[in-house]
């Protein structure tokens, strides 16, 4: 079980948290384009490394926050509140 | 009974505690202290198991858990049959029974030993080459056959009748093992005052340090230091014996099993067989030593062939002596100590065979010194013996020396198996020939063979000033080398339990296999239970050896958990039975009801009456809601307060339709969509006040739903003022549709007048004396009003509508009178493929931007052959139609509608059937489907594929009802009704135990709070209890207590009623935003108090919670189990556990499970079911 830190309560068990998918993606206006659109629903990074993610601490203190993983290793380089650098 | 092989002193087993045993039905006895291997040992018995794949016959070759061999199954009784354990690691206990495994009829005539005849047909990749066609016979024939030859111990079949228990751990110190490096790291630990972990495989701490006597530390007998040593540790240390480090996982989580109850002849009922630890380390120190690996010589693997230190150790800590007449094979000093340490307990040792040059150290000295007949440069050419061993030949060619058994030594590896699981970098020792890990490891794990450097070295793990201990009596000896590589032969074993040799290894070099990685897989080699703790460094050897590159560029493999094997009951620990998942029920209780699971509740199906069956219930309940009245409990519906300035404009974003227009005390129907325009879930959004919206969602989705809105909340339109809170349970629903629902229900509500609320309306008022919020909301087409009450008051206010003759249905009829309706369930007509268009839901996208809007004009999402939802009524009246069953067309009506063709003879599909009910209203079965272009299909006929061909259908608009507006109106006249009086609700009661106690806390008031900072100020003035900034800590006074819960969310616990505190809050923030919300009913609170309080907690919660790290006044959500909580440590001792109302019973048992080790009295449980 992996070990987290929520940039609000500090490190705590994987269980606690559910997957947010990819972060830093930018929801186009409406006025955007199909191929604008299809990319943002269906196009996502799959590095072999270090990956931009968000992670909610569902059942903590409910905040999404980001969080870079590496994606071979499973470790967590850093956590950061949503707007903070 | 005699033990003719038992020493006439000496041992650390009780000789004044005689133990009964048998084995394949032979009685023996032994001594309290004895392994079974011990003691069969002392018995002359030496043929233990057939091995995996030739059915050799096999003894037993090691002391420790390292055994390849000598595996057998314990019979305990009915479900506790645990097969494959070593003999080595059983304990002996008054009465145990073991058996042999892998043979038939019996372990002396093994007919599968014919196997080791065909040896030469069975060669590496056997499987893979000879059973390959037809691939019809692997099934049926292949695969049974090979699994009956080659398999080890059998499955038990019974349910396994055990506890098991889980316990999360923290420290900042694991030490994995309790030898001498492994104690002196825990004493040297203890110093710190850190939180200190010491386990250790066997049933005594102490290592190689039981098998030594006639060694002294400090002036103690060596057996006698590691008493002393953990005298001093106890109360510092949690000293775990029996424990096994199976696992490091990420983030240094360390998987243990401690063994608690194996090795009694009598458990009690309520002691846990096994507790899983999962211990969370800041730092791991490994002192797991050493594993003495065999000599890979033709014949090593007969039985009376073991390894030197076994030999040591079954002399000194059992009394055992391993034969009468042995020969030592070796390539380093070590064996020599045994063959002294034998020679003096006055076993004949007929010869030393050392494949070195003579040396002279101190070792040797001492075994020539006694006149034992040395043979250097040499080894063993082959052994003779059917059952035991009775000769062995010299490579010279010419010296046969008879023995019954022969001792082997090929050096020491040092165990990292657990450092290799860590991926940690292990590194090649030139010197030893062996892998040593880089860091971490203290002792022989870090292959250091010398016991007082052992002892510095472990005292100093943790950067402490080393200490020096006075060990005297342990002999000088030259170190290791490196292995060698041996001349392939068929009878020259390197892994013994997966029977793997030389010659195999050689094969699958001839085939071209270089990599370690491929060899392993290729022949087996270090893939059985034993993990190749014996014969992974020799493969890689032999391998080295073939393909004439080093050991260190052939590589090693990657050790993986567990270290040895881990029961499925300790895995599984709690989580089983009652346990295996919560079964959340609804606050209403519906004796006699058929139960269906509906996400993770308990709902009622259909109420049947004596002798009546499921579908005639079902029809009786419909026909009640179109013609009288019916109820349906609806409280497991999800509920989220949607409150802020800005909750309008978040809701016409999150869900089809423009709720900013939507009028306080109106409902709407609303659909969500998720970002591709597909259906994600549906419910009634309803405005209570300008800035206060309650919306429903369905019962699977509502956890999906509040994290999509949460989601949305925080990260896409987090400039709008607005806060979500689930109140799922804080409301209670009874649901009334049908033509006199409005009339009975006028009986008992003095305050609202029926007769004029509009349809999609709500208003707060009263049922008896119970405040409500009423909905007149429909999902049959009848007259419909949910009713939204207290929890508490939910079980009389049903009864006392069944008394009114009001009928209840279930989800069976509810289903049913939607589909009738053509009303969408999500999960049935939507996949997540679904547009509102396809289910004619289109008519709910207005004006405004919500999410997935856009993609709706996505070209896929506009084609005019897309699935639409459609009725299908089967020709015959009588046929009620497969749900999920394709609708066809026949290959003559093809319209092109329906995409390519894929055979012209063959029927086609056009979709699938969605709902399909028997209508007791229409009299007949209908359906509804999804279509290709399903709404140009109505009128025309289309065939269902069934187990017996085609059913005609023909496809309709999909409502089978027409408009019931033309039905009465109902004229309810207004009074006042009592309600049943409110029955007591008792408290479970806990059993006593003084060391932890559990008991359910009265009702008291509990506010959410969502509220910026200005407001959470306000608030807390007014209240008198400031709200905390600090995340996860309360502020406490005498009356009241404010919890961090989030950044913007509090939870205020007070005496006084909650509108009254409500009030004064609201009246606080003034033109601040803030949500404040009454919780009160969501959840109840159990207290859990007592000196093993936290321990019980933390066997279900992974949650750090040494006062250290969860001090008093520390609040969190969490989870226990499988459950969402809030914890919070009132005083040491004391924590308070706020669980969801449906999860109650849950938590419970998991606490009463946990606490049931402490519990005195004999417990009949009915668990594990």
């Amino acid at each position: 079980m992996l070990l987290i830190p929520c940039p609000w309560c500090g490190p705590r068990p994987e269980n606690e948290f559910r997957y947010g998918g990819q972060a830093n993606l930018t929801r186009p206006a409406a006025s955007a384009d199909d191929a604008a659109r299809g990319a943002y629903l269906y196009l996502r990074d799959n590095p072999r490394g270090q990956h931009q993610e968000r992670w909610r601490h569902r059942h903590g203190c409910g905040r999404f926050f980001n969080c870079v993983r590496d994606t071979v290793t499973d470790r967590i380089a850093s956590t950061s509140k949503i707007g903070s650098p | 009974m005699m033990q003719p092989f038992r020493a006439a002193e000496g041992g650390r087993i009780d000789r004044s505690h005689r133990v009964r045993f048998s084995f394949d039905g032979q009685a023996y006895s032994g001594y309290a202290g004895d392994t079974l291997a011990s003691a069969l040992l002392a018995n002359d018995v030496c043929l233990i198991g057939r091995s995996f794949k030739y059915h050799r016959p096999r003894g037993i070759m090691s002391a420790g858990s390292e055994e390849p061999n000598a595996l057998v199954t314990i019979d305990r009784g009915a479900g506790r049959i645990t097969p494959n354990l070593r003999a080595t690691s059983v304990e002996l206990y008054d009465g145990l029974k073991a058996c042999s495994q892998n043979r038939f009829p019996s372990l002396r005539f093994d007919i599968g030993a014919l196997a080791g005849l065909a040896a030469p047909l069975l060669p590496p990749g056997f499987i893979y080459k000879s059973f390959m066609w037809p691939p019809s016979f692997w099934k049926r024939l292949y695969e049974p056959a090979i699994r009956r030859t080659a398999g080890l111990g059998r499955t038990p079949a019974e349910a396994d009748p055990d506890r098991y228990l889980n316990q999360y751990a923290h420290c900042d110190i694991l030490i994995i093992g309790g030898g001498a490096a492994g104690l002196a790291a825990a004493l040297g630990a203890s110093a710190t005052g850190a939180r200190v972990i010491l386990c250790d495989e066997q049933a005594e701490l102490g290592g190689g340090l039981l098998d030594e006597p006639n060694v002294t530390i400090d002036g103690w007998p060596a057996p006698d230091w590691v008493r002393e040593a953990i005298g001093t540790l106890n109360g510092s240390v949690t000293l775990l014996p029996r424990t096994t480090a199976f696992g490091w996982y990420p983030n240094t989580m360390i998987g243990l099993t401690e063994r608690l109850t194996d090795h009694l002849g009598e458990p009690g009922s309520q002691r846990p067989r096994e507790r899983l630890w999962q211990v969370r380390a800041e730092r791991v120190v490994l002192a797991t030593g050493a594993i003495e690996r065999p000599l890979v010589f033709p014949g090593n693997d007969r039985p009376g062939i073991m390894l030197a230190g076994a030999a040591r150790t079954y002399l000194h800590r059992y009394g055992v002596k391993v034969g009468k007449r042995v020969v030592i094979a070796t390539a380093g000093d070590s064996a020599y100590r045994a063959a002294t340490d034998l020679h003096m307990a006055g076993v004949a040792i007929a010869g030393i065979v050392d494949r070195r040059p003579a040396g002279d150290s101190e070792a040797i000295q001492s075994a020539r010194a006694l006149g034992i007949p040395i043979h250097n440069g040499m080894t063993i050419s082959s052994t003779e013996g059917r059952n035991r061993v009775h000769s062995a030949k010299l490579s010279n060619g010419t010296d046969i020396i008879p023995c019954d058994t022969i001792l082997m030594s090929g050096g020491w590896t040092p165990s990292v198996h657990l450092f290799s699981q860590s991926r940690g970098a292990l590194v090649f020792d030139a010197a030893s020939g062996t892998y040593l890990p880089s860091q971490d490891a203290v002792g022989a794990c870090a292959g250091v063979f010398d016991l007082s450097t052992s002892l510095r070295d472990g005292t100093a793990a943790f950067g402490g000033e080393p200490r020096s201990f006075a060990v005297l009596g342990v002999p000088a000896m030259a170190p290791s080398e490196p292995p060698v590589a041996t001349v392939p032969h068929r009878g020259a074993f390197v892994d013994f339990q997966n029977d793997v040799t030389t010659k195999d290894l050689a094969i699958a070099a001839d085939e071209g296999f270089v990599s370690i990685e491929h060899v392993k897989r290729y022949t087996t080699t270090g893939m059985a239970t034993d993990q190749g703790k014996t014969s992974n460094l020799n493969a890689l050897t032999a391998i080295a050896g073939l393909t004439g590159q080093g050991i260190e560029h052939t590589g090693l493999t990657t050790f993986r958990p567990p270290y040895t094997p881990v029961t499925f009951g300790a895995l599984a620990g709690p989580v089983r039975g009652d346990l295996f998942a919560p079964i959340r029920l609804p606050p209403i209780a519906t004796p006699g009801a058929e139960q269906e699971d509906a996400g993770t509740w308990k709902r009622a199906r259909c109420f049947p009456n004596a002798k009546e069956t499921i579908a005639a219930a079902v029809a009786r309940e419909c026909l009640a809601v179109r013609n009288d009245a019916g109820m349906l409990d609806a409280s497991t519906l999800g509920k989220i307060a949607v409150e802020g300035p800005d909750a309008a404009a978040f809701l016409s974003r999150i869900y089809t339709g423009d709720f900013t227009k939507l009028e306080p005390g109106q409902c709407r129907y609303a659909v969500m969509l998720g970002e591709d325009g597909f259906i994600r879930d549906d419910g009634i959004v309803a405005r209570l006040a300008p800035d206060r919206f309650h919306v429903t969602t369905t019962t699977g989705g509502a956890a999906f739903v509040l994290h999509h809105m949460e989601d949305y909340r925080q990260t896409e339109f987090f400039a709008m003022r607005v806060w979500l809170t689930s109140v799922t349970e804080q409301w209670a629903v009874i649901a009334i549709q049908g033509p006199r629902a409005a009339e009975v229900l006028a009986l008992f509500i003095p305050d609202i007048d029926l007769g004029t609320m509009p349809h999609m309306a709500v208003r707060a008022g009263h049922i008896g004396d119970v405040p409500i919020q009423l909905f007149r909301v429909s999902f049959t087409g009848e007259t419909g009003f949910e009713v939204n009450l207290p929890p508490d008051h939910a079980q009389r206010v049903w009864d006392t509508l069944r008394q009114r003759d009001v009928t209840p249905f279930g989800t069976d009829a509810m289903h049913v009178l939607c589909a009738e309706k053509g009303y969408i369930v999500i999960g049935q007509e939507t996949d997540g493929t679904v547009t509102p268009d396809d289910v004619g839901l289109g008519w709910t996208i207005r004006g405004t931007d919500c999410i997935g809007k856009r993609s709706l004009s996505l070209p896929d999402l506009k084609r005019h052959d897309r699935k639409q939802l459609v009725g299908l009524l089967p020709a015959d009246p009588a046929v009620v139609l497969e749900e999920g069953a394709q609708v066809t067309v026949a290959p003559s009506a093809r319209d092109g509608l329906s995409g390519p063709s894929v055979g012209a003879r063959n029927a086609q599909s056009v979709g699938h059937v969605t709902s399909s009910y028997r209508s007791p209203t229409l009299n007949r079965g209908f359906a509804l489907a999804l279509l290709a272009a399903g709404r140009s299909r109505i009128g025309t006929q289309l065939s269902v594929a069934g187990p017996d061909g085609g059913i005609p259908v023909t496809v309709t608009a999909p409502v089978f009802l027409e408009k019931t507006a033309d039905r009465p109106k109902p004229s309810p006249r207004r009074t006042q009704e009592p309600l049943l009086p409110l029955a007591d609700q008792p408290a479970p009661v806990a059993r006593p135990c003084d060391s932890v106690q559990l008991a359910t806390l009265a009702p008291i008031t509990r506010l959410s709070i969502r509220a910026g900072p200005a407001a959470g100020t306000a608030i807390g003035l007014a209240l008198g209890v400031l709200l905390p900034t600090v995340p996860c800590r309360s502020v406490m006074t005498p009356n009241r207590a404010a919890l961090w819960l989030g950044p913007d969310e509090w939870l205020i616990v007070a005496p006084e009623s909650a509108s009254e505190l409500a009030a004064l809050a609201r009246k606080a923030v003034g033109d601040h935003p803030a949500s404040i919300i009454d919780v009160s009913h969501r959840s109840q609170t159990l207290e859990i108090a007592g000196p093993r309080a936290a321990w019980c907690l933390n066997a279900f919660c992974a949650l750090d919670l040494d006062l250290t790290a969860f001090p008093v006044g520390m609040c969190t959500r969490t989870l226990l189990g499988a459950a969402e909580i809030v914890l919070w440590r009132i005083v040491a001792e004391v924590f308070h556990v706020d669980v969801a109302r449906s999860l109650m019973p849950y938590v419970r048992a998991c606490l009463e499970e946990a606490r049931l080790e402490f519990v005195d009295v004999e417990v009949v449980s009915s668990r594990p079911k």
